[in-house]
């Protein structure tokens, strides 16, 4: 299926690519960079591209500064307490719609989508009261149910899509063989169902490591993860370069990291199987 | 027997999601709606009276409401059409054969993981800064006056700022589809002398449809919603110039601890995002079924 291409064209084509992928990436690029420059050299003009006194200063200064290792610890925790619940929450969920499906399941489905609609400032109000008379402002039990709930309609729906493609046959066979539900789950079903699970927890890891509506609004100093630690850069007295470019690489690498590992589950995971 | 057996077990394993969705949508939203209808703020303790639509009115009259709807739907159609044309052009050029396919795709998917906070921090200071940023080198260097973009052309910044987060994504999603087009269905049209444009009017484009609509109803729904971006780069401002629905009502109830007010105006909010995804869900549903 190789498309007939000559030389010259493809070089063509390569460089345009590379160019454009350059530029998109530049960004990123710079604020690493920035990273390992001293504060004079970050907003010198013109701006040394590599040329410069490389330094890891900046990191040291970052973490001792602000405690940057529990920001961190923070983003790991609540990111992936709350997708595991909310698979603990979903998968039975999931499992059910897939292979029992009733004559509504098409319509919880698309009721279970739309409550993503909803407007998180729709409710921000309640839940902010809600959190300050339980205590639950700036605690990272507090925003891991939010994540939680906010997560949950595209976790079922992934795991959804990816249930659908198990072929029935085999659970039928295993139904005929006298095997209970539970054996069905246990024994059949989990091992084809581990690499949906795998590929699902990998998305929504990394989409709650981003959220930032949430993060920003409910937590201060103590409970805040990396979003809303990064944030707090934005006031004047906060403006250093390089120290903002070293507090967001290591904000971004991890997950860019394990973005670039699940890129190929990216597309049928965020569009709900729709685009494979 | 064993099927009605695991009916009623396959209902009971959907329910949790159920219950725990169906709180999550009426319980907070009942208080909002409740809190709308009071005068309710937090640096008055102990005043909740029943104010009727006051509230409502004052939010809807106010000049900043306009400007908020406004500038709400400037930023999703702005980055709506910046993501989907750049998308289409960028997967069709990734589809051609070229060395380092893989390598390419991992620089574009990139700035689709980076956390808002993080994009807006750095494009607001690293390039949009108009004395150290990066944008401003450039305009000196060739003789130009800067721009100062957060002052000048704050929404236009937002808009510039959250299209780079999404353009990977609807690339990558465009691209994925563009795969999946039959090969010999362009070589038939070729050898027919249809040119590049009418292969791509009649076969490409008709073909991507369906991702095209999925692009527009995920983005969508998170365009609606833009908010860390605008309160870390302009703070709504100048004036209400990048003000969105989300930012006004968290100005609202967090800034000024106008709880009644803050609720009416999340209330309208949660009514303009359902008109839109009304005519969404259709579309999806039509996209999806076909």
């Amino acid at each position: 299926m190789a498309r007939r291409t000559t030389l010259p064209r493809k070089l063509g084509v390569t460089a345009l690519a590379w160019g454009i992928g350059f530029l998109v990436f530049f960004p990123i690029l710079w604020t690493v960079l920035t990273s390992f420059k001293t504060e004079a050299e970050a907003v010198a003009s013109p701006p040394s591209f590599l040329a410069f006194h490389w330094t890891l200063e900046n990191y040291a200064e970052v973490q001792e500064r602000s405690d940057y290792f529990r920001h961190f610890l923070n983003s790991v925790v609540i990111s992936l307490g709350s997708t595991v619940i909310g698979l603990v929450i979903a998968v039975p969920a999931a499992w059910a719609m897939a292979f029992q499906p009733a004559k509504r399941t098409k319509d919880l489905l698309m009721w279970m989508l739309s409550t993503k609609m909803m407007p998180p400032v729709g409710v921000l109000v309640p839940i902010y009261l809600i959190f300050r008379d339980l205590g639950l402002l700036d605690t990272r039990l507090g925003l891991t149910i939010i994540l939680t709930l906010i997560d949950l309609p595209i976790i079922i729906w992934m795991l959804y899509t990816y249930f659908k493609e198990i072929p029935g046959e085999i659970l039928e066979a295993a139904r005929m063989d006298g095997a209970d539900l539970w054996n069905e789950i246990v024994h059949v079903l989990t091992p084809m169902a581990v690499p949906g699970i795998a590929s699902t927890l990998l998305l929504n890891v990394i989409l709650a490591w981003n959220e930032a509506f949430w993060t920003l609004n409910l937590t201060a100093a103590k409970a805040a993860p990396l979003t809303a630690f990064i944030a707090s850069y934005s006031s004047p007295e906060g403006l250093f370069y390089a120290k903002l470019s070293a507090a967001s690489t290591m904000a971004i690498a991890p997950i860019l990291i394990l973005g670039w590992f699940s890129q190929k589950q990216l597309v049928r995971g965020l569009t709900f199987g729709a685009v494979k | 027997m064993s099927t009605q057996h695991s009916r009623a077990a396959a209902r009971l394993l959907v329910a949790p999601s159920v219950v725990l969705l169906f709180l999550w949508m009426i319980v907070p939203l009942a208080m909002t709606v409740w809190f709308s209808f009071l005068r309710f703020n937090l640096l008055m303790p102990g005043t909740r009276e029943w104010i009727g639509f006051l509230n409502y009115e004052f939010f809807l009259t106010d000049p900043a409401f306009f400007a908020a709807v406004a500038n709400t739907l400037a930023i999703v159609l702005g980055v709506l059409a910046i993501t989907i044309v750049g998308g289409i052009l960028f997967a069709l050029l990734l589809d051609q054969p070229f060395f380092g396919q893989g390598a390419v795709r991992l620089l574009m998917i990139a700035p689709f993981f980076v956390m808002p906070t993080v994009s807006a921090l750095v494009w607001k200071n690293m390039f949009m800064n108009p004395v150290n940023g990066l944008f401003a080198w450039l305009q000196k260097s060739v003789g130009m006056a800067p721009h100062d973009w957060l002052a000048t052309t704050p929404l236009l910044a937002v808009i510039v700022i959250v299209a780079w987060q999404w353009l990977p994504f609807s690339t990558l999603i465009l691209l994925t589809a563009l795969q999946s087009l039959d090969e010999e269905q362009r070589e038939a049209a070729e050898l027919d002398g249809a040119g590049a444009l009418a292969r791509f009017r009649y076969i490409v484009l008709p073909h991507l449809s369906r991702a095209i609509t999925v692009v527009i109803l995920i983005q969508t729904i998170f365009l609606l919603s833009v908010f860390a971006e605008i309160l870390v780069t302009t703070n709504g401002g100048p004036g209400t110039d990048s003000t969105n629905l989300a930012y006004l009502v968290y100005a609202q109830a967090l800034l000024q601890f106008d709880v009644g007010g803050a609720s009416a105006g999340g209330i309208v909010a949660v009514v303009l995002a359902n008109i839109v995804a009304f005519f969404l869900m259709r579309m999806i549903g039509r996209t999806l079924e076909g």
